[in-house]
Parts: structure tokens; C-alpha cells; sequence
């Protein structure tokens, strides 16, 4: 589903990817994590050509991102920000509604029925005619969720989604998460959420500095991961 | 003491607002074809490769560093040059004031347009929506929300600039309130009424700022 083949990004004199390669089939959870400046949030965002890449090639569902058709290719990709990003001047259910309108042209009542079936499942739909800065940071990242899944899309990205949450409030986005994997969706999710990862993961990208150190089936990595790097950043994460 | 005599004054007021008329279309035409202008003008500049933004840059800074009054000058004498056709002193004026005014409001409106969140964009680019529609759905439409007051501060300066037609021989409020005062010898009744149809018209549309202003912070 999505190939990502020899990438290479600099700023500047700085290369932030390194000759990654990584591969997510459909159907599977493929969590990407590593220390802050890794690049797992530059490799994410490469995958929908919002970070362009200097060297080797991306495909999503055969189609080579950042070719000429770049609006219709992140149409059936969904993805979700650290920060949420709602539009702040939209109800939530115009956040949910509005891309399917304006990117899929559907009627409003088509986009309005989809949207609302999509906020009742994840426990929204009470609130969907208020406006983003009147909800918590959990009830926003759901919001999102809703907002992406509300375009039929083929894969969905996750961009740290419960890093900028509260504590008690990560629980209700990574509930949410994993109802969608289980149903089989295709996701890459950067994450720090090693419980998440192991409950739902099917593989573990490991990033440092850039590169791609580990890429393995994930109980492969949490027991004996290959490198130091890896055993450093787990035993970093996972005892405190 | 001074007499005062008021019934010139009366006598003049048909006078005097026609030339409103005048400084109101003039502020109103300049005003709406400006901010089109200036948001065109801050999006070219913020979106397009090199060497567009140097030259709307060039264009931005060359205008704001010359002289209103020169500007209407200038155009006043160029635009029938480049028509080939006189275009009359109102056309060539409000082309004047558009131009010149996008220049302010093109800044503005940029500074608005680069207070909205950059993930914003990210957000409804990774929707699937084109540049375009992020631009019209997401990002100008909280920029614009932000920039109201001060786009209306810079209209309230518009609306004073516009008594410099006078050298291109046009008949705005002032010009025309110049014309009767000295016609009928009575400057200080003439200028106080100008003075005070000018505070009355600013300070409410700046008491307006004021409470968008409120608004808008909640």
C-alpha cells in the first residue's frame, strides 16, 4: 500500500533522511518511533508529499507521490496532526464535512449524514455544533480523527497524535486507534505509546538521526531489539 | 468676539455633498479594489517561485515610499498615455488610490495571511484541497477575521487621503468646501463644519474598530 524507497531530505547542508526504505501492507499497523529530531515526523509527512524529498520515491497504492495528481492522491490518505489542526473558524461538523464537499463534491446532506455517523462513533456527535476552541485536546484529536476518516480514505497517517494531550485524555484517541485498526485500516503511526504499539502494532519502525536502524515484527523488536540504539531509546521510554 | 454666520453654510450644503459623494465612491471603489488587489499581491508573494516575490516586493516598497500626492499625480499623466484614450480625472484617480492602496494592504494582509498556523495549510492540503481552495476555505478566512480592525484603520486613512484629488481638479469634500469658503468669505464657520463632519465620520468608524476588535478577541 505504501512504498517508501531510498528517501533522502536535507535542509540545507543537514540531511534529516537518510536512505530510508519502509514498506506498510494494507491492513497493517506499522508504528514508527525514536527520539526527538529523528526524522519520523519528516518521513511521515513525506508520505503525502507535505514534506518533499530530494531523493528516491514514494508510492501509495502504485501512484508516485508528488506526481502531478498530489490533491488527489492525499484525498484517499488520511492524516492526523500532533496539534490537531481543526479549523478554529468552522463547527466541528463542517470540520468533518467541508473536504468532503469541497475535494470529494459531495451535497451537503450527503457530506452532513457522513460526518454525523462518523462523530457518533467516535463520541462526538454531541458536540458537533460547537466550535474547536470550546472542546478538550482529546475530544479535538477524535474530531480529527473523524475529519480524515470521513474522506474513505485507503491508508491513514498518524503524526504523534497523543503528544500534545493530557494525560487522562490520551486513552480516548488511543481507543480510537485501535477499534480503527482492528478493522483492518491500513496506518503509520508515529507514536511514543509503546503500550499502544504493542497491543496494535504489526511491525516497529525505529529511527535515529535520520535513518532507518530497525524495522522489524514488533514483539521481534520490544524483546530483543538488534541494535543499542534501540534497546537505549526502549529502555529510556519504558522504565520511568 | 467673532460672528458667526451659518446660513452660508446652509446655503452650501447641496454643494458640499455632492463633493462627499465624491470622497465616499472614491474611498469605498479604492477600498474594495485595494484589499482585492493587496490580497492577490500578499498571496503571489507568499506562494509563487522567484522572481515573483522580488518584484511585488519592489513594487510594494517603491509605492509606499513615494508620496500619495505624487502618485495621483503621476497617474494622472500616465494613464491616458498608456490607454492611448484620456480616461477623465476619476478614473485615473481611483486607479491611483487602488494601486496604491493595495501596496498597504497587501502587507497587511500578508502579515495575516502568515498569523494563521502553518499546519492550517497542512491540514487542508493533506485533505486533498489544492493550494487554492486551503486558501479560500481555511487559511484567508481566519487571516481576514484577524485583520479586520486594521484593514479598517488603513480605510480610515484612505478616506482622509482622498482630499489630495484636488490636484488632478477633482471635487471632493474638502476641495469643495474650499471652493465655498472662499467664495463666501467665511473660512472658520466653512473649516469648523469640515472639521466636525471629518471627527464624526473617523471616530465612529474607529469606535466600529474598536468593537470588532472585542469581538474578535473572544
Amino acid at each position: 500500500m505504501i512504498e517508501i524507497d531510498q528517501i533522502d531530505k536535507w535542509y540545507g547542508a543537514h540531511q534529516v533522511l537518510k536512505s530510508c526504505s519502509t514498506a506498510v501492507a494494507k491492513g497493517e499497523v506499522v508504528v514508527v518511533c525514536g527520539p526527538s529530531g529523528s526524522g519520523k515526523s519528516t518521513l511521515i509527512k513525506a508520505v503525502n508529499g507535505l514534506e518533499p524529498i530530494q531523493g528516491g520515491r514514494i508510492t501509495v497504492a502504485g501512484e508516485v507521490v508528488g506526481s502531478t495528481n498530489l490533491s488527489r492522491l492525499r484525498a484517499r490518505i488520511g492524516m492526523v496532526f500532533q496539534s490537531f489542526e481543526l479549523y478554529p473558524h468552522r463547527t466541528v461538523l463542517d470540520n468533518v464535512a467541508l473536504a468532503q464537499m469541497v475535494v470529494l463534491k459531495r451535497s451537503r446532506a450527503d457530506a452532513v449524514a457522513k460526518a454525523d455517523g462518523l462523530l457518533t462513533r467516535v463520541g462526538m456527535i454531541d458536540h458537533r455544533m460547537k466550535f474547536p476552541g470550546q472542546l478538550s485536546g482529546g475530544q479535538q484529536q477524535r474530531v480529527a480523527i473523524a475529519r480524515a476518516l470521513a474522506m474513505d480514505p485507503i491508508a491513514m497517517l498518524f503524526d504523534e497524535p497523543t503528544s500534545a494531550l493530557d494525560p487522562e485524555m490520551i486513552n480516548e484517541v488511543l481507543d480510537v486507534m485501535t477499534e480503527l485498526a482492528l478493522e483492518g485500516m491500513t496506518m503509520m503511526v508515529v507514536t511514543h505509546e509503546m503500550g499502544f504499539a504493542r497491543r496494535v502494532a504489526h511491525r516497529v519502525v525505529f529511527m535515529d538521526e535520520g535513518a532507518i536502524v530497525e524495522d522489524r515484527a514488533k514483539d521481534a523488536f520490544f524483546d530483543h531489539p538488534d541494535t543499542d540504539r534501540a534497546r537505549a531509546f526502549l529502555s529510556k521510554i519504558l522504565h520511568h | 468676539m467673532i460672528e458667526f454666520d451659518w446660513d452660508a453654510l446652509v446655503r452650501a450644503l447641496p454643494f458640499l455633498a455632492q463633493g462627499m459623494v465624491l470622497t465616499l465612491e472614491l474611498t469605498g471603489l479604492a477600498m474594495v479594489g485595494g484589499i482585492a488587489l493587496g490580497t492577490v499581491l500578499a498571496i503571489l508573494r507568499l506562494s509563487m517561485p522567484a522572481p515573483v516575490p522580488q518584484i511585488i516586493a519592489g513594487y510594494v516598497n517603491g509605492l509606499r515610499a513615494m508620496p500619495l500626492i505624487l502618485v495621483i499625480f503621476w497617474f494622472y499623466l500616465l494613464v491616458p498615455l498608456f490607454l492611448g484614450r484620456p480616461v477623465g480625472a476619476f478614473s485615473s484617480a481611483l486607479i491611483a488610490f487602488t494601486m496604491f492602496e493595495a501596496a498597504y494592504y497587501s502587507e497587511i494582509i500578508r502579515a495575516g495571511i502568515q498569523g494563521v498556523p502553518r499546519g492550517q495549510l497542512q491540514a487542508a492540503l493533506a485533505s486533498g484541497m489544492s493550494y487554492p481552495q486551503a486558501m479560500r476555505y481555511i487559511v484567508l478566512p481566519q487571516a481576514f477575521r484577524a485583520m479586520v480592525p486594521i484593514l479598517l484603520t488603513q480605510s480610515i486613512i484612505l478616506f482622509q487621503d482622498t482630499s489630495l484629488v484636488y490636484v488632478v481638479g477633482l471635487r471632493d469634500f474638502l476641495t469643495a468646501a474650499n471652493i465655498v469658503a472662499s467664495r463666501d468669505q467665511r473660512p472658520i464657520e466653512m473649516y469648523l463644519f469640515v472639521a466636525a463632519v471629518y471627527l464624526v465620520l473617523c471616530a465612529s468608524a474607529s469606535f466600529g474598530v474598536r468593537i470588532l476588535q472585542r469581538k474578535s478577541a473572544r
